[in-house]
């Protein structure tokens, strides 16, 4: 791991006065050519990298100049995945929201699921019972190990080291087992709901949870004697894509990607929520802000996850996984049965919805990407009247273009693996 | 060598003039060195596939042929001969097809080289159990990988298209580089054998007892050559961590992205002839290819002392080389190209020179019976100033940089 920059310089720059303090500056840090004027002088190629391509995650298209390997200019290009999933958010009940909201980061869905339930959870300004916090808290880092395990397997695999990918996707696929047993689905999970969680855990979770920590610290171990100290790894990465801090805050970059800069900026440490304040873990970040670095960083993170994890298994609290608030939270099957008033509020619910009070709020969390915000208006409806996602990927995105200019079509892909963009959540 | 400098000079078939029955054999083995050859490959591509899904937590190919899949590859061939084949509207129609065939009949014509077992007799002649044995030898693999690289080069220049033509553009670069390592790693052997044909060199390490595995086997003496064979043979062949010619991640499918049906199963079946061709050498001119022990219990004229012992032996290194292959695949990242080009050019081809020389200098050293003890540390303490020295003639980082702008 790279040097520790000191405590102080670190404290400073994980305070909300250390941020502001170096955003202050209006320098142009960041620039990019003006496209789309692609005449070249003869002497360069353009050459478009997707929308199918094999290394671009999904449907990213990267259009791309180059002169001979060497990359001049290269742009981003996205919407191929556009499905208008805001616009659907604004046509769907409070209820119905979480099962648009998680198909947008489809690698991480609980995290989305997390934002949004917490920002209509606090225009209803309801307070969720403790064990639901834990849960969510739990599946939430259970989802970021599943996606830096995704992440691990597909930076593998676009740097060539193609048996990466498979063991990869052997721990992702044990940890999307106990996601599953928990929640019913493998993706898409519609678990978290705002109120609560949809049920409570199952029984044998500890167990479970458990063995999958062992597994998975197995895995990384293994991925990291693959994969660290392999001379052509470390030739692939270091030093390659190359951001600093000043350019990835002028892009809005966050997550994994701001931190390789040396600027330690996780929201679970810089304004907690869940319980992120009750347990032990650590910032992970690095001062180089190359591939390698995002690669670590990533790794150390899913390490970091499992201690949460182990700690959210031992701390669960005991209690209800919902609040008990007839007019948010549907009445158990039984009920039913037995009340009329159950079946009308059932119903209720499951048509119209619940109404939440007129305002606008937004609530962002740390996802495996970075900062994931949901922004709501309510004007007191069933619906919420717009509904937008900060997706994280969206910004990062942005930093492809400084990170590729003037580097060789190889970077390029490693460049493209490294930000980790899933395109869902860029196009939503 | 004597006088006649034809392909098959050195075989003593020929010996007795050429009659019906030295045609026969001739035919015969021609036959039975094509029909090998694909079969090793059709064997290597499901070896391959069975190791690596091992590696990976995989079952690999299991239907086609049984629970192991052994005839998979076969299937796979099957396939691909029965696609439609189609040509680019901006490709060079004639240049197009004639590609894959530059690419596979030199692949075919380097095997003819190896030997794959001892001297035997058939049908009351002598002969060897390899194809041909010109004089010039080895100097025909060289060719023959020469030739085969403009098959990979044209067909990815006559593709019109963008991402064959920068595969195609990296594979020549990459080829033509490693090369001139590969040659000079070769010459280190030819040194100590003192001829190029590929009998003579085996002849050389023949098996006399069990220390010829360390003594009279070239591995050990031109060790430094050895390795940087092993290497460029994996460059030369376009084989994982160097495939950037067809790097899926950022070519597509390099060279080959337009090509379909048996175009393509041409290049692919090309592509694993020459790896296993490159083994093959490796077997002859570094392990003493099919030397090895014969049985003591069984006579040493019989049938199986003669036939298949060495068959036998020279078929267990060249799957122990193989297998060594598939590992790298399983386990290394692949290498950027100008990485490529630097470990090529800065290190393989200086180390390989400077191996070469110091070879000459103890060979000198032994037929003139100088003092070992003293040139062998001279040699190699030269060779390691050389080498420093072409490391300070070297253009640093920055100057490079500045060359490009």
């Amino acid at each position: 791991m790279n040097e520790v920059v000191n405590e102080t310089e670190r404290l400073s720059r994980q305070t909300d006065e250390g941020a502001q303090e170096l955003k202050a500056s209006h320098e142009l840090v960041v620039t990019g050519t003006v496209w789309p004027e692609l005449e070249g002088d003869g002497e360069t190629m353009i050459i478009n990298m997707g929308p199918q391509h094999p290394s671009t995650h999904g449907v990213l298209r990267v259009m791309m100049e180059l002169d001979g390997e060497t990359v001049v200019r290269a742009k981003p290009v996205i919407g191929y995945l556009h499905t208008g999933m805001e616009k659907t958010g604004e046509q769907l009940t409070y209820v119905q929201g979480c099962t648009n909201v998680t198909r947008m980061d489809y690698a991480s869905p609980i995290a989305n699921e997390i934002v949004f339930s917490m920002a209509v959870e606090q225009l209803l300004d309801v307070e969720v019972p403790e064990r639901s916090i834990w849960i969510r808290m739990m599946l939430a880092e259970l989802s970021r190990m599943a996606s830096h395990l995704l992440f691990q397997a597909s930076n593998g695999m676009d740097i060539g080291a193609v048996s990466m990918m498979l063991y990869g996707w052997r721990e992702r696929e044990e940890t999307l087992r106990v996601l599953e047993m928990i929640t019913g689905l493998r993706m898409n999970h519609n678990f978290v709901r705002p109120g609560g969680v949809a049920a409570d855990l199952p029984d044998g979770w500890q167990h479970a949870v458990l063995e999958l920590c062992d597994k998975v610290e197995v895995g990384i171990g293994d991925y990291d004697t693959l994969l660290t100290g392999n001379p052509i790894w470390i030739e692939r990465t270091v030093g390659v894509g190359v951001i600093t801090t000043e350019q990835a805050l002028a892009l809005g970059v966050s997550g994994p990607i701001l931190r390789s800069t040396g600027f330690a900026w996780d929201l679970r440490k810089a304004q907690p929520y869940l319980a992120y304040d009750k347990v032990d873990f650590d910032v992970i970040y690095t001062q180089n802000g190359d591939c390698f670095d995002r690669y670590r960083i990533r790794l150390t993170e899913i390490a970091e996850s499992i201690k949460i994890v182990r700690q959210c298994v031992e701390m669960m609290p005991p209690g209800d996984y919902r609040v008990q608030d007839k007019k948010i939270t549907p009445p158990p099957r039984e009920r039913i049965d037995q009340s009329m008033e159950a079946l009308i509020h059932h119903f209720k619910l499951f048509t119209e919805g619940f109404r939440v009070p007129a305002g606008e709020t937004y609530v962002s969390v740390e996802s495996p990407r970075g900062e994931v915000g949901c922004y709501i208006v309510s004007d007191g409806t069933g619906k919420p009247t717009r509904m937008h996602v900060r997706a994280p990927s969206f910004y990062n995105l942005q930093s492809m273009g400084p990170m590729m200019e003037d580097r060789l079509v190889a970077d390029a892909v490693a460049v493209i693996s490294s930000v980790d963009p899933i395109l869902g959540e860029v196009d939503r | 060598m004597t006088a006649p400098q034809s392909l098959a000079a050195g075989d003593p078939l020929f010996a007795g003039g050429v009659d019906p029955a030295v045609v026969l054999i001739l035919i015969i083995k021609t036959v039975a060195a094509f029909a090998l050859l694909m079969v090793l490959v059709l064997f290597y591509i499901w070896f391959m596939r069975k190791v690596i899904a091992d590696m990976q937590n995989r079952v690999g190919p299991a239907r086609a042929g049984g629970r192991y899949g052994v005839l998979q590859t076969l299937a796979d061939g099957i396939k691909l001969f029965f696609k439609e084949q189609s040509v680019p509207d901006g490709a060079d129609p004639f240049v197009f097809r004639l590609a894959p065939y530059l690419s596979i009949i030199p692949a075919f014509l380097a095997f003819s080289i190896i030997p794959i077992g001892g001297e035997v007799s058939i049908l009351g002649h002598t002969t060897y159990l390899q194809l041909a044995d010109p004089a010039i030898g080895v100097l025909l693999l060289l060719a023959m990988s020469g030739i085969g690289l403009y098959g990979v080069m044209l067909a990815g220049w006559s593709s019109g298209s963008k991402y064959p033509l920068l595969g195609s553009v990296r594979a020549s670069a990459q080829l033509l580089s490693y090369e001139a390592a590969f040659g000079l790693a070769i010459v280190a052997v030819l040194l100590h054998s003192g001829t190029l044909s590929t009998r003579g060199i085996v002849d050389a390490q023949a098996w006399t007892s069990w220390d010829s595995f360390a003594t009279s086997w070239y591995w050990t003496v031109a060790f430094v050559s050895f390795v940087i064979f092993l290497i460029a043979a994996i460059a030369e062949t376009n084989h994982p961590p160097f495939d950037l010619v067809e790097a899926e991640q950022e070519l597509v499918g390099g060279f080959v992205t337009e090509y379909t049906g048996i175009r393509f199963a041409m290049f692919f079946l090309a592509e694993f002839m020459n790896l296993i061709t490159m083994s093959a050498i490796a077997v002859t001119l570094f392990l003493g290819g099919p030397s090895g022990p014969a049985l003591g219990f069984l006579s040493a004229t019989g049938t199986v002392n003669t036939w298949l012992m060495p068959m036998f032996w020279f078929f267990t290194k060249l799957l122990v080389l193989l297998f060594g292959t598939v590992w790298v695949r399983a386990s290394l990242p692949r290498m950027r190209y100008d990485q490529l080009m630097d470990l090529g050019w800065k290190w393989l081809i200086e180390i390989a020179f400077v191996a070469v020389m110091v070879t000459a200098v103890v060979l000198v050293a032994r037929n003139e019976a100088w003092n070992r003890f003293v040139v062998v540390p001279a040699a190699i303490g030269g060779a390691f100033c050389l080498l420093g020295i072409l490391r300070l003639c070297m253009p640093r980082q920055s100057e490079l940089i500045e060359e490009e702008v």
